[in-house]
């Protein structure tokens, strides 16, 4: 995938009008088969997610819509009501399909939250810890570096079994496990940034501190900071299944394909794989889907492979 | 060096002392571990007594400091649940965990290195491709849910392995391991390889990177023109500096090994500590929780000194007295 990374730059030379950084970006993301496929799943289990409402059969966490006659039906039954569930049922009685896209939802839900919080939180940490340098910078880094040596799945079971479950706690988890990378990443390049001499030149002006870091600085390391954040929301996304899983993530009453595939697992070996499988290509669908458009924008963005 | 590992450990007393008052203040703040122990049907009086039996009656820092005195003579408290020693209940339970981190990882790099190799040294061709989608997939697969694929496909289906438990131990030195045995191995085969896959992909993409930035470099070209063979190139040469970033990379990732595995013990009912550490958070097993934490901050830290000492031997440009500052 590295040699696409030749395309742009030779666009650049070709083209006479310069472009903004970020069609040029998007232009070269489409030039990738791989990306293509990717940023297409990614967009079509998005909209599918959010038009859960309205395109989904029933509503499987309504009670007043399943019914437990219903339950652990092979894909394709026929329901009482009179549909049909094409992926199966549930344990409950659940229409797989739309547990799935509702699950879907608090994926994306949860996981883009997260990344938000933790980018502005470690991009703002990263920042300052550049910009002011000495002793904060020591610090806040020595910080970071204690964090990263301890793999976020720990990270997010000790404060899971302190906080305890719910949709916030396991945000608060997952933005804790995430920060770090943020903060490392802003810091390496702002520290690249800060000695351009557009920086020092914004300080001739006299411009506020933090109109020169978030407004100069923070602008000029974005290429990074993109990579990581697409790759940073499939693990968040992945992390979050995970410890739904093991039933200390989000709690029962809450969609998530995570308890999905947990509530399936104890059937499995009794032959009903439906209800661990469907909700398991869904959740990987959506990861895969994220890492093929991170794994190319990170060729596309890497200067060292830009040439 | 010595004054290097002074300072090492005394960070690591300082990092499990940050974290144990972190946990246990945590811990505290949550939930009441004695709705949980005591039977609801028990009177006043027998409340009374457990609470003081188990010393929850007394204030954080006291209880803190009871925990901490007994700490250092390495008694981490009794277990709520068990009624046990809970160092003793974790120490029962390393090996088993510790086996199924190792193996994974040695299969992560016996998969990992030769492909990665072959993806860096031709980018471009077919066979590069396919193991570099495989690493993507390897990536953006659940460990969970391949877990139960994986059960799925060898037990249920084709009847080739089983699915859950830990097979027949020697003990070696005291230590019941399980690879010594075909019983053992056939048990351990499925969840280490789980396991592994995702390492599998890291270890490919970390060796190729390596790979194709050290084909780059002057002294490929100059072992070239001296006529040295492209396999000498490539096995010596390239292989010993690729090798530097993947010692510190799998150094941590070891301990993501050890951590993961709870959800790999969990699937397959793999008698290690992580399954224990779960249980005790759903049961707030508070000595049990603190324990499995500081013995997890510790095996950490030795982790990263020997990846810090390992990595002064393979780059000897590396000088243990500069870092840490």
């Amino acid at each position: 995938m590295s040699d696409r990374a030749a395309v742009p730059a030779d666009d650049a030379v070709l083209a006479p009008p310069p472009r903004s950084p970020g069609r040029e970006l998007l232009s070269a993301l489409l030039h990738d088969k791989l990306a293509v496929i990717g940023l297409v799943i990614v967009v079509v289990l998005t909209v599918l997610a959010f038009l859960a409402p309205v395109i989904a059969p029933q509503d499987p966490y309504d009670l007043a819509q399943i019914d437990f006659m219903d339950s652990r039906l092979p894909p394709g039954s026929a329901s009482l009501a009179g549909g049909t569930f094409w992926l199966g049922t549930d344990d409950q009685g659940r229409d797989l399909f739309s547990a799935i896209l509702y699950g879907l939802r608090t994926s994306i839900e949860v996981g883009i939250t997260s990344a938000v919080i933790a980018l502005v939180i470690g991009a703002s940490i990263g920042l300052a810890s550049a910009y002011v340098g000495g002793r904060t910078d020591a610090l806040l880094m020595r910080l970071v570096d204690i964090q990263l040596s301890f793999p976020a799945i720990l990270i997010a079971l000790i404060l899971l079994a302190i906080l305890g479950q719910g949709v916030d706690k396991i945000i608060i988890a997952l933005v804790v496990t995430q920060w770090a990378y943020y903060a490392r990443t802003v810091r390496g390049s702002a520290l690249v940034e800060r000695r351009r001499a557009y920086v020092d030149a914004a300080r001739c002006q006299a411009l506020p501190r933090r109109r020169i870091m978030f407004g100069h600085i923070l602008p000029n390391c974005l290429p990074p900071l993109i990579v990581v954040v697409t790759m940073r929301v499939a693990y968040a996304i992945m992390l979050e299944a995970t410890l739904s899983f093991l039933g200390i993530g989000l709690p029962v009453t809450e969609p998530s394909l995570g308890l999905l595939i947990s509530n399936g697992y104890t059937y499995l070996l009794s032959g009903v794989y439906w209800i661990s499988i469907f909700p398991g290509i869904a959740l990987v669908l959506l990861i895969v889907g994220i890492n093929l458009v991170g794994d190319c924008l990170r060729d596309l963005l890497n200067p060292r492979l830009r040439r | 060096m010595t004054s290097f590992l002074l300072r090492r450990t005394g960070q690591t007393v300082v990092a499990l002392l940050v974290m144990s008052v972190l946990v246990f203040v945590g811990i505290f703040m949550v939930g009441n571990p004695i709705d949980i122990l005591i039977d609801p049907a028990a009177t006043p009086l027998e409340r009374q007594q457990t609470i003081e039996a188990f010393g929850l009656d007394r204030p954080v820092w006291e209880q803190y400091w009871g925990f901490l005195t007994g700490a250092i003579s390495g008694d981490l408290g009794n277990s709520f649940i068990y009624n046990q020693p809970a160092l003793d209940l974790i120490l029962a339970r390393l090996p088993a965990t510790l086996e199924l981190a190792f193996t994974a990882l040695a299969i992560a790099l016996v998969f990992g290195i030769p492909l990665g190799i072959v993806a860096g040294l031709k980018p471009r061709a077919p066979l590069s491709r396919a193991i570099m989608s495989f690493s993507i997939l390897g990536f953006s697969l659940p460990t969970f849910w391949i877990g139960l694929i994986m059960i799925m496909a060898f037990s249920v289906f084709l009847g080739w392995l089983p699915a859950s438990g830990r097979g027949e131990t020697v003990d070696v030195l005291g230590i019941p391991i399980s690879l010594f045995t075909l019983d053992g191995i056939l048990h351990l085969l499925l969840p280490a390889l789980n396991l592994a896959l995702f390492k599998i992909s890291l270890v490919i993409r970390l060796t190729r990177a390596g790979v194709m930035e050290c084909m780059q470099m002057d002294y490929v070209r100059f072992a070239r023109a001296k006529g040295i063979s492209e396999g000498r190139i490539v096995g010596l040469h390239v292989l010993k500096n690729t090798l530097i970033p993947l010692i510190t990379v799998m150094g941590i990732e070891f301990g993501s090994l050890i951590a993961f595995a709870v959800v790999t013990e969990t699937i397959f009912a793999w008698p290690g500590m992580g399954k224990l550490i779960i249980d005790a958070i759903a049961v707030l097993d508070r000595p049990l929780i603190l324990a499995y934490l500081l013995i997890t901050v510790v095996m950490f830290s030795v982790i990263n000194l020997v990846v810090d000492l390992l990595y002064s031997v393979v780059d000897p440009r590396v000088r243990l007295e500069d870092q840490g500052e």
